[in-house]
């Protein structure tokens, strides 16, 4: 998986890209952290629209990114999830702490 | 159930194979006609089966990972995953959302995943003996 960023105005966008699991989400949290490091967001935008798989991999990087975002009083929200990433997020329950949009009420 | 077809596969309890166990498991269930959702829910069980096999099953060592596809009568779809690793001292504590023995990367949502996405779920486990995941699902005909 990849994942790109960008910053404007203290709010950060992590786009994330393909497929995360396991395997890809130790590397990817050690990237955002770095990230986050160098920009101390105030907002932080996690976009899933170019995510094609996700298991419960990705609620423990959304919750991890939450927290490091909140550190320095700043809030993360998901946007742009969609289909199997989406229904995932669903059935974690997730979306009761961290606010998630789907693209379709943007 | 009466057995129409299956798979076994066996390999390392190596992070870099749980694409391929789910890829694996796609591949075989696309005999089934799934829709995109179903193929979904199919490859996040897996992931989720196989990934707890290699975080949990082996801290130490790199063991094997066992996974069976069945292709059973009814379209149904059984899938087995098998570790020879330490085992879960308490499935049912295992089992609660957000429990979680693993790092930062984990978030304790695996089994709450694969028993949400699956029709089926059932975890056997004996100290020092292994752990072994079997989960079903009712592949539905496209368009009923």
């Amino acid at each position: 998986m990849k994942v790109l960023s960008s910053y404007q105005a203290g709010k950060l966008t992590l786009f994330l890209k393909g497929e995360l699991d396991h395997h890809e989400a130790a590397a990817a949290l050690r990237k955002i952290s770095r990230t986050m490091d160098d920009y101390l967001p105030r907002e932080c935008v996690i976009d899933m629209g170019g995510l094609t798989f996700m298991d419960s991999s990705g609620i423990a990087l959304i919750l991890k990114i939450s927290k490091l975002v909140g550190e320095t009083g700043g809030r993360a929200w998901v946007e742009n999830a969609k289909s199997q990433p989406l229904k995932v997020i669903d059935a974690s329950g997730i979306d009761r702490i961290i606010k998630v949009t789907t693209g379709a009420e943007q | 159930m009466k057995q129409l077809n299956y798979i076994k596969l066996e390999f390392p309890a190596r992070s870099v194979n749980e694409g391929f166990a789910r890829a694996a498991a796609a591949a075989f269930a696309a005999q089934m006609d799934p829709t995109m959702e179903e193929l979904g829910d199919v490859k996040t069980a897996v992931s989720e089966a196989v990934t707890n096999a290699i975080v949990h099953a082996y801290p130490d060592t790199v063991g094997t990972v066992q996974m069976r596809l069945r292709l059973l009568d009814g379209n149904t779809l059984e899938i087995m995953v098998r570790d020879r690793g330490r085992g879960i001292p308490d499935v049912k504590k295992a089992m609660e959302p957000m429990f979680s023995t693993g790092g930062e990367e984990r978030s304790g949502m695996g089994f709450t995943i694969m028993g949400s996405f699956m029709d089926s779920l059932r975890v056997r486990s004996a100290v020092d003996r292994g752990t072994t995941v079997t989960m079903s699902k009712r592949i539905r005909a496209k368009g009923s």
